[in-house]
């Protein structure tokens, strides 16, 4: 598959203040790419370089194999979908819509066509003339989306298109981004701080950090093996440790637990376990775990996402590990002993 | 709101007093006055001659007429010259900076009309700062006639109604979000798209405020035309004053009077149905 966008050590520098740091990437044509990261860590700052609204201190964008020095947000091939949405107030739903072909030539006839299959495919039928203020969160969002989309750009952006939305309406549009990327086969280049939206609805993610790129991979993969510490604490729940020693195969947690771990080619520094990795009351006859003893501090009933709050015996070490809600552990309750064990391979290790 | 305390109604006295003592009564008093007709024996009458005296000597007619069309212009004039600066100083100048700026454009307000007209005749006469210049650096040779004329009235009702329009203009740009012009750049408008799709729509109830108060001061202005305009100038306060001061017709001058109130009135409302503005979104 050929490459839609092209990012080459680009950097944008705010005065001494580095918001993107040479960050290179290539997105596939067709694909849901987004890119994940905390607040202020330069996500919209990137994407509004790609639409042209900041022009990059150093490096080299370049859509579909052509470079983007110069060229001016009108004359891009991409279009946003801002975090406030920007809709025009002064328009309504269907002028909102036709607003970017009107700049074309194309005939009015197809103008219209276009909109109509545009609201359609949205769902927006019967909207035409309603002022965009009279919206639901929801629509509005959808005529945002629209309005960018009816122009068949190479790239829709979308920054933070879901956050002002409630946690049930945003379930749902989710699943509804998802499926009409799928259906239109646009790329989609996404920045959320939301992990949950990110790992849903992407191909690929890139998680940003300050500025830099710190993995690029499926959703699976970035969960599963996290390149770094930093996406191993912000990619889905962790336990973290710090680890003080390692030699000979054994790890030393700060609180002094020694924890088994095969082959490290490195000093490593921090310890990540996901609360699902632990295996509760493991069999004897499972091979590569490491057992741990443990004592129940409190049960977290949150329905499928329920947990057990423990230390560890040994070191005193907080642990949070899932509770899986079955017939099995519906006696464990606070106080209780527990037998845990985690695969060698769960017990992540880095070196920062 | 239905049960209204003692306090709102004591409030609202001070404002009561202040509309019916300087507004209405003076107007009601002018009302009857101008139609009354002093007959030949010296005893007053109802008639409407006062008012069919102004169709009588086409000066009238002329000045109203100009009036009118002067002050269209000069309020037209303020919203181009003060857009881009209103423009600029919302959205291009730091914040910080934008605020002592505004602060500047208040000193002709602060200094007052009649300072600010001495200062344009310093500028505009004959041997006046502009002519000085322009034959020192030998671009003419005698010096150009600006003073007295129609030009130094409409820079002098400009420059002293701009500010009121400057205003009203701002606040509106202000509200407008900044990423209603990037959406619209980004689907591809080019600047002038945005400037009549975007941004004039957007702006339209402030300009409309700040033209209702720069128009109203305009015509009903009588200092700039008067020494600015010169002789010539024939602006219908100018005969309004006469009436009242020179001819001591004050019957004829109400008459005239209301006709002026009556012409901005009718402007005004045209305007804004042609814009397509409500009164009450324009004062808001
Ligand atoms: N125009 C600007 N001038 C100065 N600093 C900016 C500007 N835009 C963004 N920044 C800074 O760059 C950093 C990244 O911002 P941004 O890209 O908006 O982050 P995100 O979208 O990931 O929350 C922030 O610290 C922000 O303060
Ligand atoms: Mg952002």
């Amino acid at each position: 598959m050929s490459n839609v966008l092209e990012i080459k050590n680009v950097t944008k520098k705010f005065g001494d203040f580095t918001a993107v740091d040479s960050v290179s990437f290539d997105v596939e044509d067709g694909g849901f790419f987004s890119i994940l990261g905390g607040s202020g860590c330069g996500k919209t700052t990137l994407l509004r370089m790609i639409a042209g609204f900041e022009k990059e201190t150093e490096g080299e964008l370049l859509i579909r194999g052509e470079s983007m020095k110069g060229i001016p947000p009108e004359k891009r091939a991409v279009n946003i979908v801002f975090q406030n949405l920007a809709l025009f107030p002064m328009m309504n739903v269907e002028k909102n819509v036709a607003f970017g072909l009107q700049r074309q030539k194309i005939a009015k006839p197809e103008v219209q066509n276009r909109v109509t299959e545009m609201l359609e495919r949205v769902g927006l039928i019967g909207f035409e003339k309603k002022n965009v203020d009279d919206l639901s969160g929801g629509q509005r969002q959808r005529v945002a989306i629209a309005r960018s989309l009816v122009l068949r750009p190479s790239i829709l952006l979308l920054d933070e298109p879901l956050g002002a939305l409630d946690r049930k309406l945003r379930e749902h549009m989710k699943i509804e981004l998802k499926v009409l990327q799928k259906e239109i086969g646009t790329t989609f280049i996404y920045i959320t701080h939301d992990q949950s939206e990110a790992l849903v609805m992407s191909d690929k993610v890139a998680v940003m950090n300050e500025g830099r790129f710190e993995q690029l991979d499926t959703p699976k993969n970035l969960y599963k093996n996290p390149a770094t510490s930093f996406v191993a604490g912000f990619v889905g729940e962790s336990n973290e440790f710090d680890v003080v020693n390692y030699a000979n195969g054994e790890l030393t947690t700060k609180n002094g637990c020694k924890l088994t771990k095969p082959i490290l080619d490195f000093q490593p520094r921090k310890l990540f376990m996901r609360p699902e990795a632990f295996i509760l009351n493991p069999t004897e006859d499972l091979v590569d775990i490491e057992r741990i003893s443990m004592k129940i501090r409190a049960i977290l009933f949150d329905g499928s996402n329920s947990k057990i709050s423990a230390i560890i015996k040994q070191s005193n070490d907080d642990v949070l590990l899932s509770l899986p809600q079955n017939a099995q552990f519906e006696a464990l309750k606070e106080g209780d002993d527990l037998k845990v064990g985690i695969h060698h391979d769960d017990l992540k290790c880095y070196r920062d | 709101m239905k049960n209204r305390s003692g306090t709102f109604y004591l409030l609202m006295v001070p404002v009561l007093l202040w509309l019916v003592m300087l507004i209405v009564i003076p107007h009601l008093d002018m009302f009857f006055r101008s139609f009354q007709f002093e007959n030949d024996d010296g005893s007053m009458v109802f008639s409407l001659n006062n008012y069919l005296s102004f169709f009588e000597d086409s000066i009238y007619w002329v000045t109203f007429v100009k009036t009118a069309l002067y002050s269209i212009g000069v309020t037209f004039l303020a919203f181009v010259v003060t857009f881009p600066v209103a423009f600029y100083l919302t959205k291009v100048v730091a914040k910080k900076y934008s605020s002592f700026m505004v602060l500047l454009l208040l000193i002709p307000i602060w200094i007052g009309e009649l300072v600010t007209i001495y200062g344009w005749m310093i500028l505009l006469s004959d041997n006046g700062v502009i002519n000085n210049f322009l034959i020192q650096i030998g671009l003419i040779d005698t010096p150009i006639v600006m003073l007295y004329t129609n030009f130094s009235m409409t820079i002098g009702l400009l420059y002293m109604s701009m500010l009121f329009m400057i205003i009203p203009m701002m606040s509106a740009l202000e509200s407008l979000d900044d990423s209603l012009i990037e959406a619209a750049s980004d689907l591809g408008a080019t600047k002038w798209t945005i400037f009549r799709q975007i941004i004039i729509p957007y702006t339209t109830p402030g300009i409309a405020s700040g033209g209702i108060i720069v128009f109203m001061l305009v015509i009903g202005d009588y200092i700039a035309p008067n020494i600015l305009g010169g002789k010539s100038s024939l602006w219908f306060t100018e005969q309004i004053y006469n009436k009242f001061l020179a001819t001591f017709n004050w019957n004829e001058g109400a008459a005239f009077g209301f006709l002026l109130l009556l012409l901005s009135s009718a402007i005004i409302w045209l305007a804004l149905r042609l814009t397509g503005q409500k009164l009450e979104k324009v004062g808001s």
